[in-house]
Parts: C-alpha cells; structure tokens; sequence
C-alpha cells in the first residue's frame, strides 16, 4: 500500500474510532439524555479513542518511512556474494546505486552484472514484503489501539484529562524540535568534520595559508595540490564582512536616528516601509545586482581613476552586503532608541543641550550596549551570507587586504565543494562540513552574546 | 553704587554672550551636520532601494515580449508524418529568400529561427491534425540573438566582428521587417514553458511549480507545528530548564546563516534518511526547519497579545487549559500567526542557498509532477540562469526575479491587510 493511501485509510478508520467511542459512551449511560452521568463530554471519549486508533500507527508509519531504505540496504548487502560485501565502500555505494536505478526502471536489466541483477531481485521482493508487513502492521497497531481504548471506556472514565494530557505531550513535541534542529545541525557538521580531521590535521586546516581543494587525479596536474589551509577563507570573509558592516552600520545607525528622533510623522511613514522592502529583497537578487550593476560601475570607477579592480572583487560584494543589512541594523537600531526613555532626553534637553549633543551623549551612550547587540547580530549575518558572495565574489583562494581584489569565502567554498556530486569518503566534500563547522560555531558564539547583551539591555529599561 | 562696578560686570556679560553666541553658532553647525548626516543615511537607503529596482526593471521587463518571425510554412504531409518540422521552418525560410545559396549562408538563415520553432509546429499540427497538406502563415519564435536585437539590447552599429548578428543576416532581417513579418507579442511561454539550455524557449513553469511544492510542504508542516510549540511555551510551560533551553534554541536557531540549514537537510535528510534529493519534499523539510523560529516567535507574540481576562473568564466558566485556549484564545490569535505564517513562507520563497546544498540546483527541463521528482525553485533558476553565459539570459534572469518580487510583494501585502483587518487592539 502507498504511504499516502495508508495514512488515509488511517484517517477514515480514526474517524470510524470517534464514532464507536461517542457512541459507547452514550450507550453505557443510556443515551444522549442521560449525558451528563459521564465524566467528560461525549465528544472526549470519541477523542480518546481516536487518538489511540490513530497515533501509535502513525508512528509506526513514520518509523517504516524513516527506516526503509536502510533496512532494505543492510539486507541486500548481507545477502550478496562475499566478494562484493568486501568492496570498499566507495565501491560497494557505485553496485548498490546499480542496484537502486534498476529496481527504479532507470536502467536495462541486461547492462548490469547478474550479481547486480540478482540483488535488484532481491531488493524488489523485500521491498515489497516490507511494504505489505509495514502495512499490516500498521493497521494491526491501529485496530488494537482503537479496540483497547473502546474496551476501557467506563462512564468514570476521565477521558477529557486523558486527552488533554495527549495532546500536552504533542505539544510539548513539537516545541523540543527546535531542540532536536540544533542537535542535527552539530552532529552533521561535527561528524562528517571528525572524518575529514582525521585526513586532514586540524593545525592545518586552522593555521595554513594554502587553500586548493581539488585533488590531484595525476600526479602531473597543475594546481591540484589538495590543500585545506583556511586562513585564506577566513580573511575573504573577514574583509568582505567588514566592508559590508563599514556600508551598513553608519548608514543603518544615522538612518534609525534621523527617522526616530527627527522626521516628520509623515516622512517616517514614507520612508520606512521602503526601508524594510530590502529586508525583503532575497538575497539572490542581490547577489545578481551585484554582479549586474554593482561591479562592472566599480571596475569603471577604477579604471577612470586608474586603479585595477577586479570583476569579482571584495568591494563588490561587500558594498552590496551592506546595503542588504542596512534595514537589520536601523530597526534594531531603531527599538533601542526608542526604548530609551524620555525623562534622561529632557533632563539633557534642561540643562541645554542641542539635539544632536542630546542624541550622542544620552541617547546612544544609554542604548549602546543593545546597539552593539544588534551589530553583532548583523556581523554574524554578514558572515553567514551566501548568494551574494556566490554570485559576486570570487572562487579562487586569494590572501590579502586589497578590496579591489578577488577573494573567496568560506560559504562560496561550501557551495562550491557540495553543488555537483558528492563523495562522502573524499576530503574535498568533507572539508565542506568542515568550513560549516567553523561557521556555525563562529555565528553561534556571535549570537549568543549578541543576545545575551540585548536581552539585559532591555531588562535594563523595562 | 558706582559706575567702574557696574561696567565691569556689564562688559563681562558682555564677553560671555560673545562666548556662548560663539560656541551656540558652532553647536547649531553640528546640529544641522548631524542632522544631515540622518538625511543622508534615510535618502542613501532609499537610492540603494531606487538603483536596484531601476537595474532589475530596466533589465527585465522586455522579457516580457518575444519577436516571432511570421513565415508562410507549407505542411507538406510527408514531412509532417516523418516529424521533421525543421525541415518545414527551413523551406519557408528559403522561399523568403530564394537567392540565398551555399552550406554556409543557409546555416545564416536558419540561424534566424529559434530551434524551438520546429517544436512549436509539431505542437500546432498535433491540435490542428487539418493543417497537414495546407499552407498557412505562421509566427515563429525568433532566435534569441534577433530578439536581443530587435529589442535593442545588442548594438546593430557595432563592427561585425563584435556582433553575434552579421551584416547578412541584418541584411535579411530588415527585408522580412520591410515585408512586415516580424512582430513582437506577449510573451506567454516564459510563464508556460520550462528550462531550456536556449534562452528565447527557456520559462518560468518548472521553478513557479517547485517553488509551489516546496512551500506546500513547508506551510503544512511548520504551520501546524510552530503553532503547537508556541501554545505549549505560552501557555502550558512551566518555567523549568528544558522551557529555558527550549527558548535559547528557537532564538537561536533563528540566527543561525541559511546555508547551514542546507548542510544539515544533506546530511540527514537526504544522506540518513534517503529523502530523494533535488525533491520539493527535501527542499521543504529544510525551509519548515528554517521558518519555524519565525512562526515561532510571531505566534507567540500573537498569543501573547490576548488580554488575559479573556482566559480568566474561560477559565472561570469552568473550561480545561486546554479548551480554553483551543476555544478562546487560539481564534483570537489566528489573525497575527497567519500574518507571521505568511511572512515566514514569503522568507521561504526567497531562499536559495539550502537548497544548492540539496540538489536543487540541477538543469531540469520538466515541470515537477510531485512532492518526489527533480524540481528547481525560482530563486535557484535565478540562480542559474545568472551563471549562463548567454546574453540573453541576462533579460530572463531579471524577468524571473520581477515576478519572484511580486509574488513577495503580494504575499508581504496579504500579510497587511490581514493584520489592518483582523487585528485587534484591546
């Protein structure tokens, strides 16, 4: 049975579940009259048993789904002859993909081994017991569920506190998610970064200056040394993020002061909402504006005033980035200002200080610390960005301070590495994993103290 | 009193009014340069806002026309039941101009048509079985070079070496103009058509109907989820270290850059799990991760803003926490979650660079038929059509992203409009 054909027919047997467990409430009270000898409402007990019918086989279902492929590949695996069982995995994932196209139709049953062939058998059989046992099975828990909770239905029942206590738990669930998110965003970049630091050492990837992942496929090839030295990735990304935070934070900071303090009612109307529209902007529009327009006007810029800028060059980028945080910082900006309160203004404004003395020595020196949370917060925005510098930056591994330059980064490196295919055996993937794992642990510090910061700013205030 | 006093004191005043009219000169120039300073920074955002809009617009809005070339094809039956519709396209062309002789000029001339063309009159004659054995004139697509050209986006003054267009072909270009047989019109396969490797066929459909699929899946699962998990930390929650941690997560987690979302979808979903890759199921698990914090946060917000006599009137008639919040407080916040649903789904649509780590960055012509199969999603096709070398996917390019801005800005709209409407203050 197909997977969606099973969870409807799970639905409608629920539904079914409903009405037998109202109805034998009911009944065992002696009908809709005489309701309010229950414990709970009617619709409970129908709930209760529902519930039971329905949940425990879904997890059945969504366990069969998660685990199907893996069961199926360690059983073909196990059956095939010891000589391929043997192959190093590299390998044995080539047979076992052979295995999969021919089972999926994609390929003709005669171009492939008769090992291959037979273990395509042989996964269609299971495949198919699997199908029927994980169908059966699920049915089976449903029935049993409904038909346990049916039985147990008794007029004392408190039915309605045991669905309120199901339905916590879902609840509950469904907020530990986040939890489990943050779990699987370590454990993926940790692990397949253990693999890769156990072909790489980790000095030097943290310490060297050479960054050149492609393997060499001769030994004769030109420029194929398989370096992972990311100190170059990290001061691309450095200089293209401060670039970007020397754009956004003046302009984003001077624009939430001049629309808080300042405008006119009907200017700040105005002006806002265009404001926030490139916070809406994504981002792979700005990565082609920055490609478009952004840097050929920069490269003619500089061959006017006679300097060299490259195609791809960090200023590019950068300038372009800044203007996508621009909205970041001036609404953070703009909340800090705002939560300063109006008596330490008049106190300046009393003892007769201009606006803008008012603003730079009151003002901002009581909102500092949340500004400074805020540009942290951009900061690791800045660092995390990735289509524009995909599209607006450079590839190649440059160390230097030259805005006008090319440089790389490591989200560019990360794209690059992943997009096409992927090995999971060769360091060049996983020295992906590896860089992510930089940019997680380097955004996470980031935004942990960024909030933590904003977080005692605003307890200041409230 | 005596007179030297008095004038001391006068002439003191004096001097500290010069002083403080010195320095309140000076302090008010600092005023109106800082007050400037704010001007700048508002109008340089604006102007940053201004230059892209005015480069993506400039650039794309030809896309929507299309030059078509008209031209008398004879449905010869015998080539229309051998399929070669190309040969069709050819021999009008030389029925145009006769005269043009050699391998190499006549590869010139077709060069005028899209290879598209051939596809189109198949098509046509599949509808319209009748047509085989007539004449009939007929627009076809031109090649994507002739549509730069009319369009004026190549220059027809540059040297002949610097065009892809040669003096022949301008030649032969303006005579079918002189005879009236180019024509622009609306250009209705960009949003009908698929990928294509040739940009005057290249559309919009496949990734319109991905990034659809996509957002499904992710609508239904963070949706329902984000709700439950902001109900349960507003209203059920005990204060406690797993509610603690649970916050930290979510804010988090919100923070944390998009791609890094797109490591983990490669290595669990896809690696673990066996999701198949490039699939809107897998590109939707990833974003449902991504948004969740968002619908997170705005459901809260949401939920917190029911006044709590609301809940204390429930609860006083005798309701379970649990009624009260399904019955009372739920419906009251529906207004504000949906407008933090919305916004994070118009996130969702902009994103790309997760899904480039799960595949969905692969050329694919067909339009998606499910949640399973291959598809792109608009920003990707954006994407990728930027990296094409072609001139003339320049103009696809902005095209996609103009409708890709107003699909964010219908949603961002709806987003409005619910909150102005159903919002209340209490």
């Amino acid at each position: 049975m197909q997977t969606s054909t099973l969870i409807l027919v799970l639905l409608a047997l629920s539904a079914v579940a409903y009405q037998l467990g109202r109805g034998r409430a009911l009944q065992l009270v002696g009908g809709p009259r005489r309701r309010r000898d229950l414990h709970s409402l009617p619709a409970y007990y129908g709930l209760l048993t529902a519930v039971w019918c329905g949940l425990p086989a879904l997890v059945v279902v969504a366990g069969w789904q998660l685990l199907d492929d893996r069961i199926l590949t360690a059983l073909v695996v196990d059956e095939m002859p010891a000589g391929t069982r043997a192959l190093p995995p590299g390998e044995l994932s080539l047979v076992l993909n052979d295995v999969r196209n021919l089972v999926a139709g994609n390929v003709a049953a005669e171009s492939v081994t008769p090992a291959v062939a037979a273990a395509a058998q042989r996964w269609r059989r299971l495949d198919a017991l699997g199908h029927l046992g994980a169908s059966g099975l699920t049915l089976a828990v449903a029935l049993a569920g409904g038909w346990l909770a049916w039985r147990r239905i008794t007029p004392r029942l408190p039915a309605r506190n045991h669905v309120e206590r199901i339905a916590e738990r879902v609840l509950l669930g469904c907020s530990l998610i986040a939890i489990l998110t943050t779990i699987g965003i370590v454990l993926s970049v940790l692990w397949e970064s253990i693999q890769f630091f156990r072909l790489v050492p980790v000095s030097e990837f943290v310490f060297g200056t050479q960054w050149s992942p492609q393997l060499a496929i001769r030994a004769d090839q030109v420029g194929s040394s398989g370096a992972f030295g990311a100190v170059p990735l990290f001061a691309g990304t450095l200089l293209i993020s401060a670039i970007a935070m020397l754009i956004a934070v003046p302009v984003g900071l001077f624009a939430a002061i001049y629309l808080a303090e300042y405008a006119s009612r009907r200017f700040r109307t105005l002006a806002k909402p265009v404001l926030e529209v490139l916070a809406g902007i994504p981002t792979v529009v700005y990565g082609f504006f920055a490609a478009l327009t952004v840097a050929p006007l920069l490269r003619l810029t500089g061959e006017r005033l006679g300097l060299e800028v490259a195609a791809e060059s960090a200023l590019a980028a950068g300038l372009v980035m800044g203007i996508m945080i621009i909205p970041f910082v001036s609404s953070l900006a703009d909340d800090m200002i705002t939560a300063v309160p109006q008596s330490l203004r008049d106190g300046s404004y009393g003892l007769g200080a201009t606006r803008s003395e008012t603003i730079r020595r009151v003002v901002l020196r009581a909102a500092l610390p949340g500004i400074v949370g805020g540009v942290l917060l951009a900061i690791s925005r800045a660092v995390g960005e990735t289509m524009i510098v995909v599209m607006a930056a450079g590839l190649s591994a440059n160390l230097t301070a030259n805005p006008l330059e090319a440089v790389t980064t490591v989200t560019v490196q990360i794209v690059t590495l992943l997009v096409g295919d992927q090995e999971f055996d060769s360091p060049k993937t996983l020295a992906a994993f590896a860089l992510g794992l930089v940019l997680f642990l380097v955004t996470l510090a980031l935004n942990i103290v960024a909030l933590q910061v904003v977080r005692r700013y605003r307890e200041q205030y409230e | 009193m005596n007179r030297p006093e008095l004038q001391t004191v006068a002439a003191s005043q004096q001097r500290v009014r010069e002083r403080v009219g010195r320095s309140l000169r000076r302090r008010y120039r600092a005023e109106r340069r800082f007050r400037a300073c704010g001007l700048g920074a508002v109008l340089a955002g604006v102007l940053a806002v201004g230059g892209l809009f005015v480069s993506i617009v400039s650039t794309g809005y030809s896309v929507f026309w299309q030059t078509r070339i008209t031209l008398d094809i004879q449905f010869v039956p015998e080539a229309v039941r051998a399929g070669d519709f190309t040969a069709l396209v050819r021999a009008a062309l030389r029925q145009q101009f006769p005269e043009v002789e050699g391998r190499q000029d006549l590869r010139q001339l077709y060069g005028l048509i899209s290879d598209g063309a051939g596809y189109e009159l198949r098509d046509r004659v599949a509808a319209e079985p009748g047509l085989s054995g007539t004449t009939a004139a007929i627009a076809l697509l031109a090649a994507d070079d002739v549509d730069q050209l009319r369009k004026g986006r190549s220059d027809r003054h540059a040297p002949e070496a610097e065009r892809i267009i040669s003096d022949r072909q301008l030649a032969w270009l303006d005579e079918l103009d002189r005879r009236q047989r180019i024509h622009r019109q609306f250009n209705r396969e960009f949003f009908t058509a698929g990928d294509s490797r040739e940009p005057e066929q290249a559309g919009i459909r496949g990734a319109l109907v991905g990034s659809f699929l996509t957002l499904l899946v992710t609508l239904l699962l963070s949706f329902p989820i984000g709700v439950a998990a902001a109900v349960y930390l507003e209203e059920f929650a005990p204060r406690n270290r797993l509610t603690d941690l649970i916050e930290v997560n979510i804010n988090n987690l919100a923070a944390v850059p998009s791609i890094v979302f797109g490591l983990l979808g490669l290595a669990v979903f896809i690696q673990f799990f066996g999701v198949p890759r490039s699939a809107p199921l897998a590109g939707g698990l990833v974003l449902t991760l991504m948004t969740l914090p968002t619908i997170i946060i705005a459901s809260r917000a949401a939920i917190r803003a029911v006044p709590p006599s609301i809940r204390e009137a429930a609860l006083g008639m005798g309701a379970s926490p649990l009624q009260m919040v399904a019955h009372h407080v739920l419906p009251l916040a529906l207004p504000g979650m949906l407008t933090g649903a919305i916004i994070g789904m118009a996130r969702a649509l902009g994103e790309s660079a997760p899904l480039l780590m799960i595949g969905m960055v692969a050329f694919i012509a067909d339009v998606p038929a499910g949640a399973l199969s291959p598809a792109t999603v608009l920003p990707v096709q954006v994407f990728l059509w930027a990296d094409s070398p072609e001139p003339a996917f320049l103009e696809r390019t902005s095209g996609a992203i103009i409708v890709l801005l107003v699909f964010l800005l219908l949603m961002n709209a709806a987003a409005v409009i619910l909150r102005q409407k159903f919002e209340r203050r209490w």
